[in-house]
């Protein structure tokens, strides 16, 4: 029993960390949402197909790292941190592992959102054609933009011919693998947006004198993101054990995911309506970067499953929820 | 990260498991059936029994040293057999202040004649420890002491009150803070003193806790002569004036890992599953899974404390996080049984004593809070005042 990560994952995670705080700024996620359409600053992408990040799980035979779902998920916290404007998540960990090729290529999918996220950046798209898994280039896309409640992820329906489609796997249970892969990115994004909201106030809190003193002196400021901390110190280890339980292919990995994105979901909410309140009204503006994190969290949330609807899939398991299937019919 | 145990824990714990069927069982038959709570003059006896069996069989304190009674178990092997132990239904621990509040204390500052005067006989229940911190005038804030003892001829003269004192109407010794410098205040001039309950002038008070059962005492101190040697090694664990780092060094410990192992509410949210298969409430299936992520979310974390602690790390005010899980968790699970058994909740004992007992999480081992101070202060660096 050994519950740490090994150093090279540790400093992967570091590397990266380095690599967000540089290139992608709160002005970068500015700009994400007033690009227009196509013309998404490359500079952060393209660096981070030079550090090998998103080869990572590109199976060696096709020129990737091979890397396990362990390897990146502190990665992804990163990247939730930073509030990287780009489908990291999406190429990387979703469709990396079924990718013919570790070429460097944006990939999007709206398998598991209301749409795809980047859909006019993406030189690719992972779309469903009845249980199967397949891929299409971004010429034989359409692209119809649809709002976002966050801006920045630039959010569009793709539509495609059936011609134009490179079937990757006609397995379902790939397609369920490809699903949990969803879920646990998007967990460790939540957990990175937990902190950079949680972050964001302290630094408020701790800077911003009400009655002659800073306002985090008072105890219900405290006793709030108190709360936020601790969901956030439980539900790391959650979602570390899911990526765990992926990479070693563990019986029990649907629910461990379903665990993972739950308490992340519920923390990063919590993280975002406390930030907000300890803000107070410089918070509630486009101005203050706070916005930006918030956004993305809210995004976030249902994307690849809610977290009660994870919370079913538990019950189900407990089969403590067999009584509300069948009272339904 | 690896997160499968070894062969040489998993053979720990089949012995474990098997040893607590075995003598559980048996313990229960001597007992003709459900004991009393062990907070009760009639219960405490026979949990005495209990502990000795544990002692025995060398159960009692499975990671401490074999010298003291103990087996030299891992942390992991600790986390093992808590584990276990609530599994197989075990009774709470009568012993569990001086076990686990007191003794890692006593291996940190006390002499070895302390701690071979002490530990061995605690192990073996010969000894039975209360915590004597709280008094009528300082609970959350407990540096407000007022409780004195002064330096008199060979020992210590001692007057004033301790309260909240749990099953200090039992427990043969008392640990806890005196004022030893009476022109200090506040943390400072306080002694850890080490306090045998029989002494003259010590008059205890049981009293029913909220659960009906005489868990409390007021312990009395009025003109009590303490003798240096009333305890082998001396009555004073740490340097007189240095009571408050002492004594911290135990809350911490309280606060953290060895108070509330995940085992305890593993085993609660075991029963509730079986009680929410049978009642079929569809509407309790969101809280049931929560309650169960929950109480894996635990595990987890208290993996990586130990993990964490193995590598030699200690435990910071992370431990404030933990109290505030596992006392909200608590509560929790028996909210949900509460609902789940609806009326029946009124006649069903083993449920609403756990329910009350739950509700004093929050409370004991300093309120959530000053958790919450505490995590806000340390951890996320607010300003004190």
């Amino acid at each position: 029993m050994h519950f740490a990560f090994d150093e090279d994952h540790r400093s992967f995670a570091e590397s990266t960390r380095d690599l967000f705080a540089d290139r992608v700024t709160p002005d970068t996620i500015r700009e994400a949402w007033r690009a227009e359409p196509g013309q998404l600053d490359p500079a952060p992408w393209q660096a981070m197909v030079e550090i090998g990040l998103l080869a990572a799980h590109v199976p060696e035979t096709r020129g990737g790292l091979g890397l396990d779902e362990l390897a990146t998920v502190l990665v992804f916290e990163e990247a939730g941190y930073a509030g990287v404007p780009h489908p990291i998540v999406e190429t990387t960990l979703i469709a990396g592992p079924l990718l013919p090729h570790a070429d460097g290529r944006m990939v999007t999918t709206d398998i598991g959102s209301n749409g795809a996220p980047w859909a006019a950046e993406a030189d690719q798209f992972l779309v469903l054609e009845g249980s199967s898994v397949a891929l299409v280039n971004a010429e034989d896309v359409t692209v119809e933009p649809i709002p976002s409640i966050d801006g920045a992820r630039r959010l569009g329906v793709p539509s495609w011919s059936a011609e134009s489609t490179t079937v990757l796997t006609r397995d379902p249970r790939e397609l369920e693998e490809l699903t949990l892969r969803g879920a646990l990115g998007t967990a460790a994004l939540q957990l990175g947006l937990s902190r950079r909201v949680l972050d964001l106030a302290v630094d408020h809190v701790c800077e911003r004198e009400q009655f002659g003193v800073a306002i985090g002196s008072f105890q219900a400021v405290k006793h709030a993101l108190a709360d936020v901390a601790k969901l956030i110190h439980f539900a790391r280890p959650a979602v570390h054990r899911a990526a765990y339980s992926l990479a070693t292919r563990n019986r029990e990995r649907g629910i461990h995911v379903a665990m993972a994105k739950s308490l992340s979901g519920e923390a990063a909410e919590l993280a975002a309506r406390v930030s907000l309140q300890c803000h107070g009204a410089i918070g509630y503006t486009v101005e203050h970067d706070l916005q930006l994190y918030l956004k993305r969290i809210w995004a976030l949330t249902p994307s690849w499953g809610d977290p009660r609807s994870h919370r079913t899939l538990i019950a189900d398991h407990l089969r403590v929820g067999e009584f509300a299937t069948t009272e339904q019919g | 990260m690896d997160l499968t145990w070894e062969p040489g824990h998993e053979r720990f714990r089949t012995e474990a498991r098997s040893w607590l069927e075995r003598n559980v069982r048996q313990w229960r038959e001597m007992c003709g059936g459900t004991p009393p709570s062990g907070d009760t003059r009639e219960g405490f006896d026979r949990h005495l029994v209990w502990e000795r069996m544990l002692h025995e069989a060398r159960y009692a304190a499975v990671s401490w040293p074999r010298e003291f009674g103990g087996r030299d178990a891992s942390l992991w092997e600790w986390l093992i057999f808590e584990h276990e132990y609530y599994a197989a239904g075990a009774p709470p621990r009568i012993t569990q202040n001086g076990i686990f509040l007191l003794a890692p204390t006593v291996f940190e500052y006390g002499t070895d004649e302390q701690r071979a005067g002490i530990l061995r006989r605690m192990s073996a229940a010969d000894d039975t420890w209360c915590q004597g911190w709280s008094e009528p005038s300082a609970g959350s804030d407990l540096a407000a002491i007022r409780s004195r003892a002064e330096r008199v001829d060979g020992g210590w003269r001692i007057n004033g009150q301790k309260t909240w004192t749990t099953r200090g109407a039992f427990c043969t010794h008392l640990f806890g803070l005196f004022r030893t410098d009476p022109e200090s205040e506040r943390h400072r001039g306080l002694t850890y003193l080490l306090v045998p309950l029989d002494l003259p002038g010590i008059s205890v008070r049981g009293f029913g806790r909220l659960d009906g059962a005489e868990g409390f005492a007021d312990v009395f101190f009025d003109e009590v002569y303490l003798p240096n040697d009333a305890v082998p090694g001396g009555v004073a664990l740490g340097d007189e004036g240095q009571g408050w780092a002492v004594a911290m060094a135990t809350t911490s410990s309280e606060r953290g890992l060895t108070l509330r192992s995940p085992g305890r509410y593993r085993a609660t949210l075991e029963r509730l599953l079986v009680l929410a298969r049978e009642a079929g409430r569809p509407d309790l299936c969101d809280r049931l899974a929560d309650a169960w992520i929950r109480v894996e979310a635990y595990e987890l974390s208290t993996l990586e404390t130990v993990t964490e602690l193995v590598r030699g790390a200690s435990i910071g005010a992370e431990s404030s996080l933990s109290k505030l899980w596992w006392s909200e968790l608590d509560i929790e699970l028996h909210d949900i049984a509460r609902a789940l058994l609806g009326p029946q909740f009124e006649s069903n004992p083993e449920w609403h004593r756990g329910w009350q007992f739950a509700l004093a999480g929050p409370i004991y081992a300093g309120t959530n809070e000053i958790q919450r101070n505490i995590a806000a202060e340390r951890l996320l660096g607010l300003p004190r005042r």
